[in-house]
C-alpha cells in the first residue's frame, strides 16, 4: 500500500500514522492527542466545505483543517471510499 | 483542629471535571459538552470528616504544556500554587488519551488521585475496568466516578483526605530510554547544580520539559544561575525530534498498561458518528445549522407570549392602581411613570429571555456546539477567524459577557483578539427587548422575520468585520483548527434548567439594581424642573436629549430615542425602560400605541432604532471585561468607537432605503 498524506484520504478509510511533519506548537499538541507514529485512525466524515476533516483515533474524535492534515504521512490500510 | 487542605480539579477537556466539582461543593458552575466551557479557575470549599477542603475547579488541558490563556491557567495552577492533593478527573471511555497527562502528572511527583469519570458510560458500553490494578500499577488512588449522578462522589472524597495523610509518592519515571534518557541525565545535573531551582521544580520533569522544548519551562530558569548552561546544552539539540520520541514512549506506556486494566474496552462506532452523518452532511448541514437558529428564535417567541400576557395585565393593574390610590401628585408620577412603566416595560421580556437561555442550554449540553465550530470552520478560515471563534460568538447570543470570557480556550493571541472585538455585535438577550417592543409595534405581522433578520445582520456584521481586522489590524493567518468532537448527549433538562435559572437570575437581579436605578434617573430627570411638562422638550431630560440630538439628528432619531440610546450604555433594556418612561404611558400595549402615534416614529425610524442598538457600543459590562480580558485600553476604546461607527452608518442606510420601501 502506499504512503500518502492524510488530507488527500476519503471519508472510511483507515492509515496508519508513518510520521508527523512540521513543527512548533500544533505538532505538538497533535503529537500529545495522540497523533504518534504507529496509531491507527479512520476518517469519519468531512465538514459540509470539505474541510475540516473528522478522524477517529483512540476512541475519540479529532477534527483538523487539511492544512494540519497535510502535514501527516499515513499508510492507508483499507477500509470503503 | 480542623486542616485544609488544597485540591486542584484537573484534566482533559469536557470530562466532566466541574461536574465533579459541583458534585463536591455543591457549587453551581456552568457545565456544558464541549471542550473548553471553564475558563478560569473556580473556588469552592467542603468539610468532610476532620478536613476542610478548598477545592479549586480548572480549565481543560490536554498536557501541561499549555497554549491557550485558559491552559495557562490550569498549568500555573497545578505547577505554582503547589495543590495538597490533583484530583484528575478521566473519561473512563477514553482512557488511553486521558493518561497521557496522567502520566505527565506523575512525572511531575503530584499527589494525585484519578477519577475515573463517566463510569456509566463505560459500563453501559461493556467495558471492565480493573480499578485496583490501575492503582497498583500507576502507585495512585483511583475512584469510579459519575458525577452527573452523584456516584462515587463520596469515596472520592475519602480517598482526597487519605492521600494526604499517607506519604508523598515518589515522582514516578517513564524510562525514555537510549539518547533521550542520556539528554536527561545531563540536563539533570546542570539542574541539580541550583538549589533553590530543584527545592521549586522536579529536576527529572524540569529537564523532560526543557527536551521537550518547553518555553514556560525555559522561562522559569530566567533568574537562575544555570540559564546559560542551560541554553548552549539545548542548542545543539533537535526538539522536533525529541518531541515525537517522547510523546511516543508515553504512549508506549500506557499502551502496555491499558491492556492490564481493562481487557474488555471495546472501540465501537458510537451512534454519534451516525448522527454525525446527518448533522455535519455536505448538504444538510449548514441548512440544519440555519433551521436550528431560526427555531431558537421561533421557541423563543411561541412559548413567551401568554407568559407576557399574564404580565402586561398584572402591570396594567398596578399601573391602574397606583394613579388611583395614590394622591401625592410626585409619587404617583414616580411609581407609576417612572418605575411601573419603566421597569414593567423591561420586565415584560423576561419570559423571552428564560425561553432564549433555556434553548441555549439545550444546545450547549447536546454537544452540537463543537459542530458548529467544525461546520463553520472554512468559512470563518475564509474570513480570517477559526472554527472555535464560532462557540464564544453564539455563547454571545445570550450575554456578551461570558462569550468574552469564553475567547479564552483560542489558542492564537490575534484570533482571540479579533473574536472579543467581534462578539459583541452578536445579538445578546438584552437587545431582544428593544426588537420585540419596535419589530411587534411597527411590523406585526413580519416581526418574527424581522427579528430573525437583525440577528443575521448582526452575525454578518461580526464576520465582515472580523476580516477587516485581519487584514488591516492583526494581520497573519488565522491559527490550526485541532478540536476534539465530543459524543452528542441527550441533554439534561436538570442542567438546562439550572443554566437557564443562572443567567436568568442574573436578568432579574439586573432588572431590579442597574435598570430600576436607570429608570428612577430618568424619571428624575424628566420630571424637573418645577413647572416642565412632564418628559417634555422642557425638563431636564429633554435638554439633555436636545443637547445630544444633534449627533442622531441626521438619522431622524428625535432627542428622546437620543437619551434612550445614550442609557442604553449602562443595559440595553434601557432603551425600552427609558421609553416607557419617557412616553409616560406604561407598557406593554399602551406603549406601543403611544410609539404609533407619535409622528416621529415611523417603520422606517422604528427599523433604523433596532439596527442601530444591535451595532452601537456593547452594554457597559461588556466593555469592561473587553478592557479586562485584553489588557488595553486601547482596544476597548476601539471597540466601542468602531462599533458605534458602523452602527450609525448602517442605521442610516436602514432608515435611507426604510423611507423609500415602507
Ligand atoms: N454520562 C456522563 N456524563 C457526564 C458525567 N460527568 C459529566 N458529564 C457530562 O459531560 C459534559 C462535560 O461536563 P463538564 O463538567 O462541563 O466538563 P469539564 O471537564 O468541566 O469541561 P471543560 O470545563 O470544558 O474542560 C457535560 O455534558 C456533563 O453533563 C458522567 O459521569 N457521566
Ligand atoms: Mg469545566
Amino acid at each position: 500500500m502506499s504512503n500518502k498524506t492524510l488530507d488527500l484520504l476519503d471519508a472510511g478509510q483507515n492509515a496508519r500514522v508513518i510520521q508527523v511533519k512540521g513543527k512548533g506548537p500544533s505538532r505538538r499538541r497533535l503529537l500529545e492527542m495522540g497523533m504518534v507514529p504507529g496509531v491507527v485512525l479512520s476518517v469519519t466524515k468531512k465538514a459540509p466545505m470539505g474541510d475540516p476533516v473528522d478522524f477517529k483515533l483512540k476512541g475519540y474524535n479529532l477534527s483538523l483543517r487539511k492544512q494540519e492534515a497535510q502535514m501527516i504521512v499515513v499508510e492507508v490500510t483499507g477500509g470503503v471510499k | 483542629m480542623a486542616e485544609k487542605i488544597k485540591v486542584a480539579v484537573a484534566g482533559n477537556p469536557n470530562v466532566g471535571k466541574t461536574t465533579i466539582f459541583n458534585a463536591l461543593t455543591g457549587a453551581r458552575q456552568k457545565v456544558g459538552n464541549w471542550p473548553g466551557v471553564t475558563v478560569e479557575k473556580k473556588e469552592g470549599t467542603k468539610k468532610h470528616k476532620d478536613h476542610i477542603l478548598e477545592i479549586v475547579d480548572l480549565p481543560g488541558t490536554y498536557s501541561l504544556t499549555a497554549y491557550s490563556a485558559d491552559e495557562v491557567v490550569a498549568r500555573d495552577y497545578i505547577l505554582e500554587e503547589k495543590p495538597d492533593v490533583v484530583v484528575q478527573v478521566l473519561d473512563s471511555t477514553n482512557l488511553e488519551r486521558n493518561l497521557y497527562l496522567t502520566s505527565q502528572l506523575l512525572e511531575m511527583g503530584t499527589n494525585l488521585v484519578l477519577a475515573l469519570n463517566m463510569s456509566d458510560r463505560a459500563e453501559t458500553r461493556g467495558d471492565d475496568i480493573d480499578i485496583r490494578r490501575l492503582e497498583s500499577l500507576l502507585g495512585v488512588s483511583a475512584i469510579k466516578t459519575a458525577a452527573n449522578e452523584g456516584r462515587g462522589i463520596n469515596a472520592l472524597l475519602d480517598s482526597i483526605v487519605n492521600k494526604t495523610e499517607s506519604n508523598p509518592p515518589l515522582p514516578h519515571e517513564i524510562g525514555y530510554g537510549g539518547r533521550v534518557e542520556e539528554n536527561i541525565c545531563a540536563l539533570e545535573e546542570i539542574l541539580g547544580s541550583d538549589r533553590e531551582l530543584s527545592k521549586n521544580y522536579p529536576s527529572r520533569w524540569m529537564a523532560v520539559k526543557l527536551l521537550e522544548g518547553d518555553e514556560n519551562a525555559l522561562s522559569k530558569l530566567s533568574s537562575s544561575s544555570i540559564e546559560g548552561k542551560v541554553q548552549n546544552f539545548l542548542s545543539d539539540l533537535d526538539h522536533e525530534e525529541y518531541e515525537v520520541e517522547m510523546a511516543d514512549k508515553r504512549y508506549e506506556f500506557i499502551g502496555t498498561l491499558l491492556p492490564q486494566v481493562c481487557t474488555t474496552c471495546a472501540e465501537d462506532v458510537s451512534p454519534s458518528d451516525m448522527v454525525d452523518k446527518v448533522i455535519t452532511n455536505k448538504y444538510l448541514g449548514i441548512p440544519i445549522f440555519l433551521t436550528l437558529m431560526w427555531g431558537m428564535f421561533e421557541l423563543t417567541f411561541a412559548f413567551a407570549t401568554p407568559f407576557m400576557e399574564l404580565i402586561d395585565m398584572f402591570f396594567g393593574w398596578l399601573a391602574a392602581a397606583v394613579t388611583s390610590n395614590i394622591e401625592t401628585v410626585w409619587l404617583a408620577s414616580l411609581l407609576g411613570d417612572g418605575i411601573v412603566a419603566g421597569v414593567g416595560s423591561v420586565l415584560l421580556f423576561v419570559p423571552n429571555i428564560f425561553i432564549l437561555f433555556f434553548v441555549i442550554a439545550l444546545l450547549e449540553s447536546s454537544g452540537y456546539m463543537a459542530r458548529a465550530a467544525f461546520i463553520m470552520d472554512r468559512l470563518m478560515y475564509t474570513m480570517g477567524l477559526q472554527g472555535k471563534s464560532f462557540i464564544p460568538m453564539l455563547t454571545g447570543f445570550g450575554c456578551s459577557v461570558p462569550a468574552i470570557m469564553a475567547t479564552r480556550t483560542l489558542e492564537d493571541e490575534k484570533d482571540r483578539l479579533i473574536t472579543m472585538l467581534v462578539t459583541p455585535f452578536m445579538s445578546c438577550g438584552a437587545r431582544l427587548p428593544v426588537y420585540i417592543l419596535l419589530a411587534g409595534t411597527f411590523f406585526s405581522r413580519q416581526a418574527g422575520s424581522v427579528i430573525f433578520g437583525l440577528y443575521v445582520l448582526g452575525i454578518l456584521v461580526a464576520i465582515v468585520s472580523a476580516k477587516l481586522f485581519r487584514t488591516f489590524i492583526a494581520k497573519g493567518q488565522p491559527s490550526p483548527f485541532i478540536m476534539e468532537l465530543p459524543p452528542y448527549t441527550r441533554p439534561s433538562l436538570k442542567d438546562s434548567l439550572q443554566h437557564m435559572w443562572n443567567q436568568g437570575y442574573l436578568y432579574l437581579r439586573k432588572v431590579g439594581t442597574i435598570i430600576v436605578g436607570g429608570v428612577v434617573l430618568i424619571w428624575l430627570l424628566a420630571y424637573f424642573p418645577q413647572g416642565a411638562d412632564y418628559g417634555s422638550a422642557d425638563s431636564l431630560i429633554g435638554s439633555l436629549g436636545k443637547l445630544i440630538e444633534p449627533l442622531v439628528a441626521p438619522l431622524g432619531f428625535d432627542w428622546k430615542i437620543a437619551v434612550a440610546l445614550v442609557f442604553g450604555f449602562v443595559a440595553k433594556e434601557i432603551v425600552v425602560g427609558s421609553l416607557g418612561t419617557l412616553y409616560g404611558t406604561g407598557e406593554g400595549e399602551a406603549l406601543s400605541s403611544a410609539l404609533v402615534a407619535d409622528p416621529g416614529f415611523t417603520p422606517a425610524i422604528a427599523l433604523g432604532l433596532m439596527v442601530f442598538t444591535l451595532l452601537y457600543v456593547p452594554c457597559i459590562g461588556a466593555v469592561a471585561v473587553i478592557k479586562k480580558e485584553t489588557g488595553s485600553w486601547k482596544w476597548m476604546f476601539f471597540q466601542a468607537a468602531y462599533s458605534t461607527a458602523v452602527a450609525w452608518i448602517l442605521a442610516l442606510v436602514t432608515i435611507g432605503v426604510g423611507n423609500i420601501v415602507l
